[in-house]
């Protein structure tokens, strides 16, 4: 049929095109000239919303893409790090002149004198003291001596012994071999002398400094020294924060949620308690920290900066998202499945728990990694329950200080030193990721489960 | 039929029945006997309160928000809307078979399986099995499905669906069933053959089933009620109803002139 009709349609079209006002056979309704201006404008219509929204997508797309461009930008760099390696004698006239090698004397002992020296031998004809300790400031002081430090506490048997270690440089060396400290900036308003940048070329040169993938980003703690700062205390911090928001939230949501919605009596209170869960999705975070900071810390005298006390409260941030999708997912499932099992005799919890609950799984999964992604990226109310300490331990347990990845992501974006911005950027890039991933993994689930249906 | 000396044993006895939904009357008080073994058919125009009537006899009524039954209704003599009464109890004796085939979307066996389950009707795997099979063959699915019992249910056509749900109730030993318009979404070779089950069904179930055909009900039905906008208008064996109405709304209904 269609194929006898499909040629017959396309002329007439193409007439109608052609001509413009000539309507073909005769006038009716439809074809008549007012019809077609009509028509026209309805198409216009169209085309208008189309571009409009095309014009949408556009600038959301793009901004997004200035965002990654811009983070991915500055952030790429922190992935590498520039490192020296050094022979260090252990000498033992200066570690341990007394010889009798305890650990804690020995940790005590002053190993800026060995980078010290061990520098000198890298650069000769250094004799100056201002020289000396200019030449010491190309490496990280702090990270070189407590390398070393920890390598003889651990084995007071290396003393006497040279040890060959590969150190990071300061951030200035990393920051002017990156191109990030101009070599053309009048030497006064640098932060690297033209001497020590004469040092710097030389080492590198003869491949002493040489960069290296920065596993210190990863496996590090937050530190004074950029250098020498990672992620790994906030990437706990925020684990921890996630698990004890998760334990609690998502019992709590799911629970709610199919309390209200299939067995709560329909009354005022219940809309009351229905109107309130949406609001709180909608509280500015913040107020949950001050909560937070009043009744945990303040009222239950529960420690500061500790995990536990951060999950409780991104536990109520997260409770209402997971309570309505998993309200929104069960009110999905078709009635004539709950009614199929009531009408075998299975009871009301019987047909929620065995029917309805795992069709609306996907959608109350969906819903809570979402819960989660938000929790991740909360900084606010962490800030009121004062999770912004200055971490340098990893946390082991739900009660010790911790920090979170937003809020170190918080707390490097204050300084201003290119390195510190590096770092921030970079951090930035690994939350984004994870959040990405999060988010991905939880439309995967979703399609999966859903095709299982 | 034929024989009237003896009195069909009476399943059902309803007495002024109303249903409300808020403030909305259903139903006007249905006086109705129905009886055991037999097919009973509601015929009615839409809306007119067969479906709502339907609910009475298994409680399903009760899980309507707003909806309130009142009257008394019988069950082999004893209350069903009585406190005590547990209406899961109920719903076990008085299956139902619903307009959209719903099976569950677990396995053609799991479907089947369910009912008796949650009541403990079975103590071992093997015992099940014999059920499954039991209930399937009832159902007349047992040779369509028994290489793929373990395949979903929702992937069965529209008529095997039905029969699988048919199935499902006749799994947990019911005494009634209840179907509400069960070939509304069906073909005709699968109304056919749904219609013909219905016909073996109901030398061991008391059958009750709402219908938009007449041509149905008239063929598979032992009685027929005509129902008019919330009240039963004419109750009577079905020949009688479709040869000689009493009531000329009926008269009017059966033969087309008000739909
Ligand atoms: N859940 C409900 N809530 C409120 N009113 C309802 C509900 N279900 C049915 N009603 C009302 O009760 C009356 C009877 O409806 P019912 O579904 O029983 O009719 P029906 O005879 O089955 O119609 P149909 O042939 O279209 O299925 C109608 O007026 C309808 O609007
Ligand atoms: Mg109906």
């Amino acid at each position: 049929m269609s194929q006898i009709e499909n040629p017959e349609t396309k002329s007439k079209k193409k007439k109608n095109r052609k001509s413009g006002k000539k309507p073909h056979k005769m006038t009716s309704l439809h074809n008549s000239e007012a019809a077609l201006l009509r028509l026209k404008k309805r198409r216009a219509k169209e085309g208008r919303f189309i571009l409009w929204g095309r014009l949408a997508i556009g600038f959301a797309v793009a901004s997004l893409m200035w965002l990654l461009f811009s983070l991915v930008g500055t952030g790429y760099t922190a992935f590498t790090q520039h490192f020296i390696t050094l022979d260090v004698k252990l000498e033992a006239s200066i570690l341990d002149p007394t010889d009798i090698r305890d650990p804690e004397k020995l940790r005590a002992a002053n190993y800026r004198r060995l980078i010290q020296t061990s520098m000198q031998a890298q650069i000769e004809g250094v004799t100056d003291r201002k020289e000396k300790r200019a030449l010491f400031n190309l490496v990280s002081a702090s990270g070189a001596t407590n390398y070393v430090r920890q390598k003889v506490y651990k084995n007071p048997n290396l003393v006497g012994q040279t040890l060959t270690v590969t150190v990071p440089t300061s951030d200035e060396v990393d920051q002017l071999l990156k191109g990030y400290i101009d070599r053309e900036t009048p030497e006064a308003r640098r932060k690297v002398s033209n001497q020590q940048i004469e040092w710097i070329d030389e080492l590198v040169d003869r491949g002493v400094i040489k960069p290296k993938f920065n596993t210190i980003f990863f496996t590090g703690t937050d530190s004074r020294d950029p250098e020498l700062a990672g992620i790994a205390s906030a990437v706990v911090g925020s684990l921890m924060l996630l698990s004890v928001a998760f334990i609690l939230a998502f019992p709590i949501g799911v629970g709610a949620a199919i309390y209200l919605d299939e067995f709560a009596p329909k009354n005022k209170w219940t809309d009351l308690i229905e109107i309130n869960i949406n609001n709180l999705a909608a509280v500015p975070s913040i107020v949950f920290g001050l909560l937070g900071l009043a009744v945990f810390l303040n009222f239950f005298g529960m420690p500061r900066s500790a995990p536990l006390v951060g999950g409780m409260v991104l536990a109520l941030r997260a409770f209402p998202t997971i309570t309505i999708a998993t309200r929104a997912a069960l009110r999905s499932v078709s009635p004539s499945i709950t009614n199929g099992a009531l009408s075998v005799g299975a009871s009301h919890v019987q047909a929620v728990f065995h029917h309805k609950l795992p069709l609306a799984a996907p959608g109350i999964l969906t819903g809570t990694i979402i819960g989660m992604a938000q929790v991740l990226g909360e900084t606010a109310p962490l800030l009121m329950i004062g999770m912004v300490a200055f971490v340098t331990e990893i946390p082991t347990s739900v009660m010790e200080p911790a920090s979170a990845l937003p809020v170190q992501i918080f707390l490097w974006s204050d300084s201003a030193e290119r390195a510190w911005s590096e770092r921030t950027s970079a951090a930035i890039i690994i939350l984004l990721l994870v959040l990405i991933t999060m988010n991905g993994f939880a439309i995967w689930l979703r399609n999966k489960l859903e095709k299982r249906r | 039929m034929s024989d009237k000396k003896a009195e069909p044993y009476i399943k059902f006895r309803c007495k002024d029945v109303r249903v409300h939904y808020g403030q909305n009357e259903a139903l006007h008080g249905i006086d109705i006997e129905i009886p055991d073994n037999g097919v009973t058919a509601f015929i009615g125009p839409s809306g007119c309160g067969k479906s709502t009537f339907l609910r009475v006899f298994n409680r399903m009524n009760d899980t309507i928000e707003g909806a309130r039954v009142s009257g008394s209704i019988l069950m082999d003599g004893e209350d069903i809307y009585d406190k005590n009464l547990d209406p899961v109890l109920l719903r076990a004796r008085v299956g139902m078979v619903f307009q959209k085939p719903n099976p569950f979307p677990k396995s053609i066996y799991d479907n089947v399986a369910y009912g008796p389950k949650i009541h403990g009707l079975t103590t071992s795997k093997a015992e099940m099995d014999h059920l499954v099979e039991k209930s399937l063959k009832r159902a007349g699915l047992w040779a369509e499905v028994k290489d793929r019992l373990k395949s979903p249910g929702t992937g069965l056509s529209g008529g095997q669906q039905q029969r699988l749900v048919i199935a499902r109730a006749i799994a947990v030993s019911p005494e009634v069933i209840l179907m509400d318009e069960p070939a509304s979404a069906l073909d005709p070779i699968a109304t056919a053959k749904l219609e013909a089950l219905i016909d073996e069904l109901k030398e061991r179930y008391c059958i009750v089933i709402v219908t938009h055909s007449m041509a149905q009900a008239a063929r598979i039905s032992d009685k027929t009620a005509f129902f008019h906008m919330g009240d039963l208008v004419e109750f009577g064996p079905t020949e009688m109803i479709f040869t000689n109405p009493g009531n000329s709304r009926t008269q009017d209904y059966i033969t087309g002139r008000t739909g």
